[in-house]
Order: C-alpha cells, then sequence, then structure tokens
C-alpha cells in the first residue's frame, strides 16, 4: 500500500510546490480566458451566456499548460527518475495527473469568483457540487493531456494537436453557441463531443441556460470519459517499448 | 552482478548495439568508453530498464530487465546524463521524493537523507534550491539521490560530462569510495579517457560493437613499445613513405601520422632524417587508451 500511496502522494505535492513557487503561472493561465470572456461577453452583452465556457477554457489552459511539461521533463527532468524507480506506473500516473489536476481546479476556482458578473449567485453550500464538477471536469482534461503528451517528442507537436483538436473541440462544446440553435452536422458532433457534457455540467450546477444534455448524462458522460482517460494514461505509462521511456 | 548477452537493438532502421555481450563482477568498476553513437547510452537505456533490447538477454543482480523490471529498478541507482532534479525544488526536497518513490519514509528516510547528504558532502546545502547549485554540486546530489535506496548496482551515464576536472575527481573519489565501502558494482559510460583509465575493465565500443575489452593496462599492452605521432602537411606521402621504409602499418587521423613502434625515440631520429622538411613536428608517448581506440577503429574517439 504504501509503495503505491507514497509515489502518487510525493508526486501529487511536487506539483503543488512547484506552483506555489511561480504563481505568476496562474496570471497567464486565468487572465487569457478572463480577458476573452469580457470582451465576447460584454461585446454580445451576455456574459452568462459565456461563463461556463471561459472557465472550462481556464482549466484547459492550467491541464494543457501541466501535461506539456510532462515531454520537457522526460527527456530531461524528474520524470526520468520516476521512470526507473520500482513505484508502480499506475500510482505515477494517478500522482501526475491528480497534481495537474488540483492545480487546474485552484484556477477554475479562481474563475469561480468572477461569477457575479455573469449574474450568477452561488450560495456557500451550492460552492460543493460546483467546486466538484470543475474538479471532475479538471481530471478528464488533465487526463486528455497526458495521452495526447505521452507519446510525444516535442512540444511543437503538442501546440499542433492544442490547436487542431483541443481549441476546436472546446468550441463545439457549447462554450459558444448553445446545442439547440446550431446546424445539423455540427450538433451532431456536439452530440459526441464529450466537453459539450462537461460544460452542460457547469451550467447545471450554476443554474446557467443551455443546460443540455441532462443533469445525469453530463455527470455521467465527463465522469466516464474521465475514467476512460485515466486508464489510458495508466495503459501508456506500462507500456514496454525497444523505444526508449526518455 | 550484470550479464549482457547477445543484444542486438534497433531504432527503426538503425542497428544501434549488434550482439554485445559481456559480464561485470561483483565490485567491479566497469566502464564503456566510445565516441557518442557508439552504442553506450543504448546499453545503459536498457540495463536501467528505460527500454527492452529488440534481441538478446540483460540480466542485473539476477533479474532480467525486460521481464523482471520491477525488481531490477530496486537492485539499481541510477545518474543520468541530463538532469533528473527537480530544479524548482531544494536538495532535500528532491531526495525525500526519490525516496518515496521507493517507498522509504519517515525515519528511516530521514537518515538515508542525511546520510547521503553528508558523504557527499551536502548537509549544508540541503535547503537551496536545485537551480542555484553549480554543475558539479548538481551531480553530487544526482548520486546521493541515486544512493537513497542502497543499491547494489549503480548505472551512470556520461556521468562526469560537462564537469571541470577538480568537480570530475571529486565524483571519481566518491565512486571510489562507494566500491571500497560499500561494494556497489560500478556501470559507467564515458568518452573521457582519464575517466575511463580509472575502470578496472572496460569495453570498447565503436558503431554498435565491442572492439576491445579488458583492463585499461591490459588494453594499452596491447600496443608494443611506442606511440609516435607526427604532424606533416602531406601526411598521405609521409604514412606511404614510412609504411615502405619501416615496415610498420600506420594510421593517418586528424592531420596526424600515427605509429606504433618499439624504440620510439630511435625511429623519430630515422623518421626525420629520412623525410627532410616533410615532418613538422613530432611527439612520443606511452600508449594510452586513446591509441588503442584508434588502432581498433582507425577512427578517434571525440569523432
Amino acid at each position: 500500500m504504501n509503495s503505491f500511496v507514497l509515489p502518487a502522494a510525493t508526486l501529487w505535492q511536487r506539483e503543488l510546490v512547484r506552483f506555489w513557487r511561480q504563481k505568476s503561472r496562474v496570471l497567464g493561465v486565468v487572465a487569457s480566458p478572463l480577458v476573452f470572456w469580457l470582451i465576447i461577453g460584454y461585446g454580445s452583452n451576455d456574459l452568462a451566456r459565456f461563463y461556463s465556457g471561459s472557465l472550462v477554457l481556464t482549466v484547459m489552459f492550467s491541464a494543457i499548460f501541466s501535461t506539456i511539461s510532462i515531454i520537457e521533463d522526460r527527456r530531461e527532468g524528474f520524470l526520468l527518475s520516476m521512470m526507473v524507480s520500482p513505484a508502480p506506473r499506475t500510482s505515477l500516473v494517478l500522482g501526475k495527473i491528480l497534481g495537474a489536476a488540483t492545480l487546474a481546479w485552484i484556477q477554475g476556482l479562481i474563475f469561480l469568483a468572477f461569477a457575479p458578473l455573469a449574474g450568477v449567485s452561488i450560495e456557500l453550500i451550492e460552492l460543493i457540487p460546483v467546486a466538484a464538477a470543475i474538479f471532475l471536469i479538471s481530471f478528464t482534461l488533465t487526463g486528455l493531456g497526458f495521452v495526447i503528451a505521452w507519446k510525444m517528442n516535442s512540444t511543437a507537436a503538442f501546440h499542433g494537436i492544442m490547436n487542431l483538436l483541443l481549441v476546436p473541440m472546446w468550441m463545439v462544446s457549447g462554450s459558444l453557441f448553445p446545442m439547440a440553435t446550431a446546424h445539423g452536422w455540427i450538433r451532431a458532433i456536439m452530440w459526441v463531443n464529450p466537453l459539450t457534457y462537461s460544460i452542460a455540467l457547469l451550467n447545471h450546477t450554476l443554474r446557467l441556460p443551455n443546460a443540455t444534455p441532462g443533469p445525469t448524462a453530463s455527470l455521467v458522460v465527463t465522469a466516464l470519459f474521465g475514467l476512460v482517460l485515466l486508464l489510458a494514461s495508466g495503459a501508456l505509462a506500462a507500456q514496454k517499448s525497444t523505444r526508449s521511456a526518455a | 552482478m550484470i550479464e549482457v548477452q547477445n543484444v542486438t537493438h534497433r531504432y527503426a532502421d538503425r542497428v544501434a548495439l549488434s550482439s554485445v555481450s559481456f559480464e561485470v563482477k561483483k565490485g567491479e568498476i566497469f566502464g564503456l568508453l566510445g565516441p557518442n553513437g557508439g552504442g553506450k547510452s543504448t546499453v545503459f537505456r536498457i540495463l536501467s530498464t528505460m527500454m527492452v533490447p529488440t534481441q538478446g538477454r540483460a540480466v542485473v543482480a539476477g533479474f532480467d530487465v525486460a521481464r523482471e523490471s520491477a525488481q531490477v529498478r530496486r537492485q539499481v541507482g541510477v545518474v543520468f546524463q541530463t538532469q533528473s532534479l527537480d530544479k524548482a525544488l531544494t536538495v532535500e526536497e528532491n531526495l525525500r521524493a526519490q525516496g518515496h518513490l521507493h517507498g522509504l519514509s519517515g525515519a528511516t528516510l530521514g537518515e538515508r537523507m542525511t546520510a547521503a547528504m553528508d558523504r557527499l558532502g551536502l548537509l549544508d546545502r540541503r535547503r537551496d534550491l536545485v537551480e542555484t547549485l553549480s554543475g558539479g554540486l548538481r551531480r553530487r546530489v544526482e548520486i546521493a539521490k541515486a544512493l537513497l535506496h542502497r543499491p547494489q548496482v549503480l548505472l551512470m551515464d556520461e556521468a562526469s560530462t560537462g564537469l571541470d576536472p577538480a568537480a570530475r575527481r571529486e565524483v571519481s573519489r566518491h565512486v571510489e569510495t562507494l566500491r571500497e565501502k560499500d561494494g556497489v558494482t560500478i556501470l559507467l559510460t564515458t568518452h573521457i579517457l582519464e575517466e575511463a583509465s580509472r575502470c578496472d575493465r572496460l569495453i570498447l565500443l565503436h558503431k554498435g560493437k565491442i572492439v576491445a575489452q579488458g583492463s585499461p593496462g591490459e588494453l594499452c599492452a596491447r600496443i608494443g613499445g611506442d606511440v609516435v605521432v607526427l604532424e606533416s602537411a602531406d601526411t598521405k606521402s609521409l604514412a606511404a613513405g614510412i609504411a615502405e621504409r619501416f615496415r610498420v602499418t600506420p594510421s593517418v587521423l586528424d592531420g596526424q601520422v600515427r605509429v606504433e613502434i618499439a624504440n620510439g625515440h630511435r625511429f623519430i631520429a630515422e623518421v626525420v632524417e629520412a623525410f627532410p622538411g616533410a615532418v613538422d613536428s613530432v611527439g612520443l608517448h606511452k600508449p594510452s587508451l586513446e591509441d588503442v581506440f584508434v588502432r581498433e577503429t582507425g577512427a578517434s574517439i571525440d569523432e
């Protein structure tokens, strides 16, 4: 037990300590979605409509930022010693993803502080489901970043994926336009896009409009997506390869 | 302690190692010497369980590196050429994280950390961030980190590359003590001759093949006599002339003609007289590992 929990805990803690020592990182991650939200929200005179999407964007940026570091860290950095340690690969993956997800979550919570601007008023007790939803979304997006980053050799390739996959995926998730008014084929994509369910989940917990699909479906799909990504990450890291792990 | 049997490794279409076999005994300091791209790092990656060989078998401390990698990882300490430290953390934090990865915690970990830092002279820097340390100090932290779980085998990849001579000697001294006091078996890769000459035994790797193996003394003894190095504007014709007149096989490398010959001092006098004006400078030395490498491969080790 100790040999599973300790490595995971130490990696989780490492993410937090590093984050704390580079506080300026928070500004970069939270500021750009915030500026984006304020411009598009005030521009269209509908801050509420873009709120959940912008919060998810914050979380997504943070998750990308954390997982992109895997690429460098593996070639030259702490990940090298992780790979040659006897710690179970699943424990290492869990620690890394939980750590990065916690950072994304904290930044999502910072964004949450601006909710009153969107006309959202949250009771203290309501914070629990909201915070839980943000954590779940943080976890899935970090898992997604991990799966993408693990096999990559350069950060440039990751930027490519980000622009071609992650950002479009975010755009057709209900963050910019609701599913109800979308054109047929876009709507079809939205149905299969797991991120649609994350945005809906957030809209449900924040009692914002455009909360489709329903609450149960949103929760189940988001949680399943996270679980699948976690398992995939674990499987990737446990693979024995004739290509060097670093 | 380490057994490598017929290991061949291919990266896509490039053959990095071809049927390499060697054995390292308990308590030995064993070196892999060769130029960059010679195959040293591939051996290191296989033994440190970062990848499995495409063919052949390697056993470390009784465990197969491909099939029993978890057991191998418990017995092996690894010092990387590139840094494996987290620069944003302190020396102590790095060591603690490493201990946790090995399932160590609490008082045991504390004692081991203090002992490792004491041994490598890091106690007064324990609370410093790694990014504020010099290259030599960082390497010492790497070694301390690799020793926390008391490995039987220490694998070091180019551990003294990029260090100044003083820091390099320091690292060597620590390696020597480890072997003396704890009986740790050490395998190191290097392209630095001075470091290689301090190994008990070594293999010379070139283009993925072992070109020679033995103790530094044995290897140098393969070259009878002296090595004479001549510089000339026209090395080719000088080499041809020497070959004809002295019945030796000189090698030409980097604008120099090298000749292995007994009684080198007499040869020098004769050669300068025989080819007036053709020789720009002359040098004579006892055979070194570099000469062995040149002799076996026809190439320089610093290529």
